[in-house]
């Protein structure tokens, strides 16, 4: 009884943990960095475009190691 | 019967010989390395190499970056600014002016090399007569040095004796010297648009070329069977089948010129005033000019995080296109 559940959170988990759309994720967060970085808009978009760009970076670097 | 060969029995041959003659302790580590240990071996000499250029390099920027360290000065105290480079550069509105300068090259140079790049490869893929030619003659350009193209195109951009303002008064009918492309500030950021545009577009043709040519011509026949008249099949065939091609191009061509920096460099130098002044152009005044090397150290690796970040996202459509 307990390993169905161990092995039914184990499948949650990987369902949750696909590289696919987290990597997607990251990318619109890149995107979004980068955008922030070079809009002539908003100064307080440019100050917190590197954090964002970074966050992304770091989320993908992360991400890619997920299983398919 | 030659010295390399054994003979069963026979004396022992060179080989046999030398084994029994290399000392054993070296022989044996010769013969106990693994075919793992022989791959490290191998490739230890391009990782110490790449480790020395390229990471190392990068970490000790990393380093510069939180403090005040500036290279005309070696001998001065350095002190620890922990993110107030950071914090400067981000804050700063003549920063944020070279990035808005760097946006409007990149989109520019992105959409006109896009449209005109993915026009010419649409009709170099009719193949028509003296198609070899004629893509021989367009990827010129992309071939020639950015050194030579930015100071060939500063004659070309003169206004007395240069040819492009002759060019655009044949068009337009304007005297040849009533207008400056590099001198001017209204005109400046277009001029490097324009050299950029005529360089790389062939880039983008033959990528765009490489997508077309991988649609299958029984998709068209079968569009022709339904009857899909040539402005559908290219709305609903051709451009979507090409557009992961097309993303490649525009995410590679927009790293490429988020970096640009010898072409600017050799044509307008950031001029006049601050209109042309890229990204990699402020950076190589705050670094060699202003002699801000931590300062510089910190915005080098905003960009590079950028340009990280980018290429990412190039090797995931670069995937997606391999799975095609």
């Amino acid at each position: 009884m307990s390993g169905e559940t161990t092995s039914a959170k184990a499948a949650g988990r990987t369902r949750l943990f696909r590289r696919g759309p987290w990597e997607t994720l990251a990318t619109i967060v890149i995107a979004c960095g980068v955008l922030m970085l070079l809009q002539p808009f908003s100064l307080a978009l440019y100050t917190w475009s590197f954090v964002t760009t970074l966050t992304g970076v770091v989320m993908f670097t992360i991400v890619s190691k997920f299983p398919e | 019967m030659n010295d390399q060969s054994p003979v069963r029995g026979g004396p022992p041959n060179l080989v046999q010989r030398l084994a029994v003659a290399t000392p054993e302790p070296i022989a044996g580590r010769v013969r106990g390395l693994s075919d793992r240990s022989i791959a490290w071996l191998f490739i230890a000499p391009t990782i110490v190499l790449l480790l020395a250029i390229n990471i190392f390099p990068l970490i000790w920027t990393i380093k510069l970056s939180f403090t005040n360290y500036r290279a005309n000065r070696p001998n001065a105290p350095v002190r620890d600014v922990g993110i107030d480079n950071y914090q400067s550069i981000l804050t700063d509105p003549d920063i944020w002016a070279a990035m808005q300068a760097t946006a409007h090259f990149v989109f520019w140079t992105i959409v006109l090399q896009t449209l005109i790049g993915f026009t010419l490869a649409w009709l170099i893929d009719r193949k028509f007569r003296g198609h070899g030619f004629w893509t021989t003659l367009i990827l010129i350009p992309m071939m020639l040095s950015p050194a030579v193209v930015g100071n060939f195109w500063r004659f070309l951009y003169q206004p007395q004796i240069g040819g492009f303002n002759y060019f655009i008064s044949f068009f337009t009918g304007l005297p040849p010297s009533s207008f400056e492309m590099i001198g001017s500030v209204k005109l400046a950021p277009w001029s490097i648009v324009v050299v950029d545009t005529w360089m790389w577009t062939p880039y983008v043709m033959l990528i765009c070329l490489a997508g077309l040519r991988s649609i299958p011509d029984y998709i068209y026949e079968a569009a022709e069977v339904d009857r899909a008249s040539p402005w559908r099949q290219f709305w609903s065939i051709t451009l979507p089948m090409a557009m992961p091609f097309i993303m490649l191009a525009v995410l590679f061509r927009g790293i490429e010129n988020f970096k640009m920096f010898d072409m600017v460099n050799l044509l307008t130098s950031g001029g006049p005033g601050s209109t042309t002044e890229v990204a990699s152009i402020t950076l190589k005044r705050e670094a060699f000019e202003k002699w801000r090397t931590g300062f510089s150290s910190a915005f080098a690796i905003i960009l590079f995080v950028t340009v990280f970040g980018l290429a990412n996202i190039y090797v995931k459509a670069l995937n997606r296109v391999k799975q095609r």
